[in-house]
């Protein structure tokens, strides 16, 4: 009776342990990892993926089996994201970030970067120059609960106090650098997405972090503690503001492309410059645990101008030469 | 499931207009390495709605598990220290819970969150190419606009003109929402950061055969030329899927609407057996067709 039998039965009966086979690979691949396949089943999965392809394609021109081509359709899409997708191995996709990719990706953000800084700088230097004249214009750059009492009312003794204040003990001071840092990196992230809006918000945040900055040094300053209140900031400060100097820069290149993405079309060039971007993000949030230890530990710890001014240092110096250290180019 | 991938459009001269686009029917074209177009269907709103959700669910669940946990061994243990490691944990979990459960689900082999897995949804590159780190990170990153900006909006209050500002806010917060609705393969802000897009990958399972000819044959019935000559390929998609769901009221009906339409004369048989019967027939007729080079679309295709 064989030949009553329809191409397309016989075209499914032969082929179908085929599939089934490759379905449990798949299935053992995605629930137990890939690192569980043995070494024949790897190099069995691709073969049986191209066969169960050109199933699909037959079975689309002989089969009017509608539930065939469904299935083939789901098993040859799992299977292709398996055989073409990211193989990423996380150790080494981590080593990789930190030798290669993330200050790649700073490098090539040189120019955005660059422009971060002087906005920050004109929003600080703005500040710094409205809040010296007349200190009324403080709190129009400070949130007061952010200031915490370090306000033009404050005595310049409460103020110096705020700036060598040292804890009885180092109670609480890991709860206050983890505050930070998850505060800051939320920020920076925030910052970072607000680029995608055409890069305006991302430089109104930029002026006005600067313009926090500068109506603190201002007040200090009025004080005449300028120099001791700069090296309680930046013992910190180089590392985290230099962070959002880079979160900056990452959202304006991606406003930037999507405002003028030249010979490629928007699309292609958003996402571009959103990966890319992405990566010297992973690093911003890298940096800013940093700067919450230095913040959270070493301020209130080392009360020491000196001290704190060669910490500030050496972190920026260490910042700039492990992203701008020229380095020969690995092909990717 | 009647819909077909768009075809690949011919080259056209340099200097003709651009065709009018093909409406978006909800499927996307996806030619693999070997030349086979995978045809994905792209997720609908609702789908990723209903996972988006469900992935809030789990982190609120979670943290709000880890928050009385840990407010557990907080009492419990009494110890000064202990305060400051409870704080810790509490708010690393809530910066990585809101950040990075999403980078971590889809940045692993399935590309899914568990509630995308629920919901039968991938996250794909949008040119089908390896989807890397990077990119799951920046379209998650991009959530901080899409998800918690519009929000602070929402909630937000003012009076004046804060609640002039706020109410602008909170229809700028909208349209990053909505973004979504206006484009063609339903991407957010971060897809196009990332240049990524969701499909729908369900698990199908391989359903036996219905053309199992030798069982049909056995049972006796044939149909002449003519008689299997009344419909074609959406007509037995059709009656595959009432055999397949099997609901004995419309087979009872279907299987009455056939008979009428070939005028049957056979007999009084079981409608399961009819249709299996009729189904068979047709399929083979309608492949031996195919392989000539004959497809024939519907019962008003007629040569």
């Amino acid at each position: 009776m064989a030949e009553l039998q329809l191409k397309s039965w016989r075209f499914r009966a032969e082929r179908e342990q085929d599939w089934r086979r490759l379905e449990t690979l798949l299935n053992k691949a995605e629930t137990q990892g890939v690192e569980r396949l043995k070494r024949d089943e790897l190099l069995e999965l691709p073969l049986l993926y191209r066969q169960a392809l050109s199933s699909l394609s037959v079975a689309r021109s002989i089969s009017l089996d509608q539930s065939l081509t469904a299935y083939l359709e789901t098993l040859c899409t799992r299977a292709y994201f398996f055989v073409y997708g990211a193989r990423t191995r996380w150790p080494q996709r981590v080593a990789r970030f930190f030798v290669r990719d993330w200050p790649a990706s700073i490098q090539a953000l040189w120019r955005e970067t660059v422009v971060s800084f002087l906005l920050m700088a004109v929003g600080t230097v703005a500040a710094y120059v409205l809040v010296l004249r007349d200190a009324g214009w403080f709190f129009s750059f400070v949130d007061p609960e952010l200031a915490g009492g370090r306000d033009p009312m404050a005595t310049t003794a409460s103020l110096r106090e705020t700036l060598y204040d040292k804890p009885d003990a180092a109670d609480g001071l890991g709860a206050f650098a983890t505050f930070l840092f998850t505060h800051n990196a939320q920020v920076a992230l925030f910052a970072f997405a607000l680029g995608f809006l055409l890069c305006l918000p991302t430089a109104a945040l930029m002026l006005m972090t600067g313009g926090m900055l500068g109506a603190f040094v201002a007040l200090f300053a009025s004080r005449g503690l300028v120099a001791e209140e700069i090296g309680w900031l930046m013992i910190h400060g180089t590392t985290e503001l230099f962070a959002i100097v880079i979160a900056g820069a990452a959202g304006f290149s991606i406003g930037w492309a999507v405002a003028f993405p030249g010979a490629r079309s928007r699309v292609d060039a958003a996402a571009e410059a959103g990966r890319r971007a992405a990566t010297a993000m992973a690093g911003v949030v890298c940096m800013l645990a940093v700067a919450g230890v230095l913040e959270g530990f070493a301020r209130q710890l080392v009360t020491n101008d000196i001290a704190r001014y060669a910490i500030a240092g050496v972190m920026l110096a260490g910042w700039l030469a492990y992203f701008y250290w020229p380095r020969t180019k690995v092909p990717a | 499931m009647t819909a077909v991938g768009k075809p690949l459009q011919a080259a056209k001269p340099a200097k003709a207009r651009k065709p009018p686009r093909e409406p978006f029917d909800g499927w996307r074209e996806l030619v693999t390495p070997e030349g086979v177009d995978l045809r994905l269907r792209v997720g609908t709103y609702a789908e990723r709605g209903l996972a988006l959700l469900l992935d809030f669910l789990i982190i609120t669940g979670v943290l709000g598990v880890l928050t009385i946990v840990l407010l557990i061994v907080a009492f419990a243990t009494r110890v000064t220290w202990m305060n400051e490691v409870v704080a810790i944990v509490w708010l690393l979990g809530m910066f990585l819970g809101r950040n990075f459960y999403f980078f971590w689900f889809e940045a692993r082999q399935r590309a899914a969150t568990p509630g995308k897995r629920a919901m039968g949804l991938r996250v794909i590159t949008a040119d089908g190419g390896a989807l890397t780190a990077d990119a799951v990170f920046a379209r998650n990153a991009m959530r901080e606009v899409e998800v918690f900006l519009p929000l602070t909006f929402f909630l937000a209050q003012g009076e004046g003109v804060d609640a002039a500002l706020v109410g602008l806010g909170a229809i700028w917060g909208g349209v990053l929402v909505l973004f979504p609705l206006f484009n063609r393969d339903r991407r957010r802000l971060g897809d196009l950061a990332a240049g990524t897009m969701v499909v729908k990958q369900p698990k199908v399972r391989l359903q036996s055969d219905l053309a199992d000819t030798e069982r049909t044959a056995s049972s006796g019935i044939a149909f002449t030329g003519p008689q299997l000559d009344a419909y074609g390929i959406k007509e037995l998609h059709v009656l595959e899927d009432v055999i397949r769901v099997g609901d004995r009221k419309a087979m009872t009906e279907v299987a009455a609407r056939i008979r009428a339409k070939i005028g049957w004369d056979g007999g009084d048989i079981a409608d399961r057996t009819f249709l299996n019967a009729y189904y068979a027939a047709l399929r083979a007729r309608l492949e031996s067709r195919l392989l000539f080079g004959r497809r024939r679309k519907d019962k008003f295709d007629v040569d």
